[in-house]
């Protein structure tokens, strides 16, 4: 099947048990689109990321990235395919110290196509991309064992797992969630970076001001239904969403 | 840099206890800055030390302690082994399988075919590891205790199976097999594969490499997220830990010159899980350790009878108890840190 659309979904279901975590949600993503995600606690939506990245095969529905489907594939298959994700609760290799912990991404396959990066300074472009992402070179923070980190840098050794790869769709499962306020402001910049590079930006976000400013369409998921779509101020002006946030007054 | 203070009081006045890490520069786990002969001395000794000291133990010890020795070295190779497979986060209690498939291997192959040792040890190295890894491959899936389960299960169906077919010689298994040529050759040849073992596991570690094994070991999930095939690194480090089980199997059976189903013993799969534990996990050297305290204590108990097991599996819970962490990784621990007195009043 031949298709122009970049990242697509069509009919997405999964049950776990009896409690249906998500139930026939679609949606298109073109190169270079962002798509922000939102919607209460339990509505689906980091369900929704493991669907797409592989770590959960779907009951029903397919995912095609660049028109080939990638349905039911292997994590490792589809991060070497160019879509990357981090995790809402930072998986981070606690023994390692962080800069190591880029180099697992960095001999991946995919990163071996390309130019220059499959041989050498691995050390050097590790301890490069997690300076991008805010570890301080000076004080050595590259080098600290992962597990001696602040919650705020292992989400952005995630985010550099992500840049590692070098990914063509990345997925932000709630980045911003346990960091700081200075750390949020200074990690908006390298998203924002990252889209201007052409990257396509997938973001699961609480914090709605810094997504608004990331992303130009907006899903909106309650119990497992995808109930709104558009842009951010169509979104948020819709009666479905403000029922869904706030009660709706039946 | 000071960790723990203890204080004390005399005539002259107040003193506490300063504890400081050696002065060695590292610039993390691998950057080390060596500034004098001095520096250089205080890592190569405890190396040196190992080395020597191994080589030199068959040429001193009576026939007798030499047996010991190489007994030692081959639960050693099976602890390393262990080791090197947790290190992937792969928990195994079936270190007998390994033993016992390159064992047979070499056994069928000088039996039936009438191959020398020096064919027969090489071919079940590889053989057997190819053997146990395709056994494994459909459970690489599974995760900590389930994966252990399998494995632990895995020597005792193999050997109902030899029973039940009367295959290799059944119960009695193959005896009569080709001896190595002598006591020496055996002492230096476990005493080669015990360093490879131990170096190589060590240097693969450090590795590139190695640290994916190890950050399958801390999180699988974060592995796959980075584009790495975890189910491929886990057959590689299945196929590379179990090479050296099938290894030392095949040796002795030519060392015993006898195989039979008890290559599959329990004792293959438990012991060198108890001398990584008592030595300490995570560095093969800690492991080795284990195997060299563990083994020979087992011989030397001998002399009260049946006490021996008693006596032998209560110093095991002491080790344990006393020092969770491993004898090796607590001295080790103590070697790099050294403290003194400092006068505050």
């Amino acid at each position: 099947m031949k298709d122009d659309s970049f990242l697509k979904i069509t009919g997405l279901s999964k049950s776990f048990g009896g409690v249906e975590a998500l139930s026939n949600v679609s949606f298109d993503l073109k190169q270079g689109e962002s798509l922000g995600i939102i919607g209460p606690n339990g509505s689906g939506k980091t369900t929704l990321v493991n669907l797409i990245t592989g770590f959960v095969k779907p009951d029903s529905g397919k995912v095609f990235f660049r028109g080939k489907e990638i349905t039911g594939k292997r994590p490792y298959t589809i991060a070497n395919l160019g879509i990357a994700r981090t995790f809402q609760m930072a998986k981070a290799f606690h023994h390692l110290p962080a800069f190591k912990n880029i180099i697992i991404p960095l001999r991946s396959p995919r990163v071996k196509t390309f130019r220059g990066a499959q041989y050498g300074e691995r050390d050097d472009i590790a301890i490069d991309l997690l300076e991008e992402v805010g570890f301080e070179r000076d004080s050595a923070v590259p080098l600290k064992t992962a597990k001696s980190l602040p919650h705020g840098y292992l989400k952005r050794l995630e985010l550099a797992r992500c840049m590692a790869l070098r990914a063509d769709v990345i997925i932000l499962d709630e980045l911003f969630s346990g960091m700081s306020m200075s750390e949020v402001a200074s990690t908006l910049p390298i998203i924002e970076k990252l889209k201007e590079e052409g990257k396509t930006v997938v973001m699961i976000e609480h914090r709605l001001r810094e997504l608004f400013r990331v992303v130009n369409c907006l899903i909106v998921l309650n119990f497992g239904q995808k109930i709104a779509e558009g842009s951010p101020a169509e979104v948020m002006g819709s009666e479905a969403v403000k029922a869904a946030y706030l009660g709706s007054e039946e | 840099m000071a960790k723990i203070r203890r204080e004390k009081k005399d005539s002259n006045g107040k003193y506490r206890k300063e504890r400081l890490d050696r002065g060695i520069k590292a610039r993390s786990d691998t950057i080390f800055a060596l500034t004098s002969y001095r520096e250089a001395l205080y890592l190569v000794v405890p190396r040196a030390v190992t080395i020597i000291g191994l080589l030199i133990l068959p040429l001193v010890l009576d026939i007798w302690w030499t047996k010991v020795m190489i007994m030692a070295c081959v639960i050693a190779i099976l602890a390393l082994s262990w080791d090197f497979i947790a290190s992937a986060g792969m928990l195994s209690l079936g270190q007998a399988l390994f033993f016992g498939a390159g064992g047979y291997l070499a056994g069928v192959l000088n039996y039936y075919w009438g191959l020398s040792p020096l064919y027969t040890i090489p071919i079940a190295t590889i053989a057997g590891a190819t053997v146990c890894t395709l056994l494994f491959l459909p459970v690489l899936r599974l995760r900590g205790i389930y994966f252990a389960m399998v494995t632990f299960a895995m020597p005792l169906i193999l050997v109902r199976i030899i029973e039940a077919t009367r295959i290799w010689g059944g119960i009695e298994g193959l005896s009569a097999l080709t001896p190595l040529p002598n006591l020496w050759v055996s002492a230096y040849l476990v005493i080669a594969a015990v360093f490879a073992c131990l170096f190589g596991f060590r240097r693969l570690m450090d590795s590139d490499y190695g640290l994916v094994l190890r950050g399958m070991m801390d999180n699988d999930q974060a592995v796959m997220a980075g584009g790495i095939n975890i189910y491929w690194y886990k057959a590689q480090t299945l196929f590379i830990g179990s090479a050296a089980g099938a290894f030392i199997g095949a040796f002795m059976t030519h060392y015993y010159r006898i195989v039979g189903t008890s290559a599959f013993s329990i004792d293959y799969s438990i012991l060198p899980v108890a001398c990584t534990v008592v030595g300490g996990p995570g560095n093969f050297a800690g492991a080795m350790f284990g195997a060299f305290i563990l083994v020979p204590l087992c011989e030397y108990l001998r002399a009260i009878g049946s006490w021996r097991i008693v006596l032998y599996s209560f110093l095991m819970v002491i080790f344990v108890v006393a020092v969770p962490e491993g004898i090796f990784n607590y001295l080790e621990r103590k070697y790099h840190q050294f403290e003194h007195w400092v006068k505050t009043g």
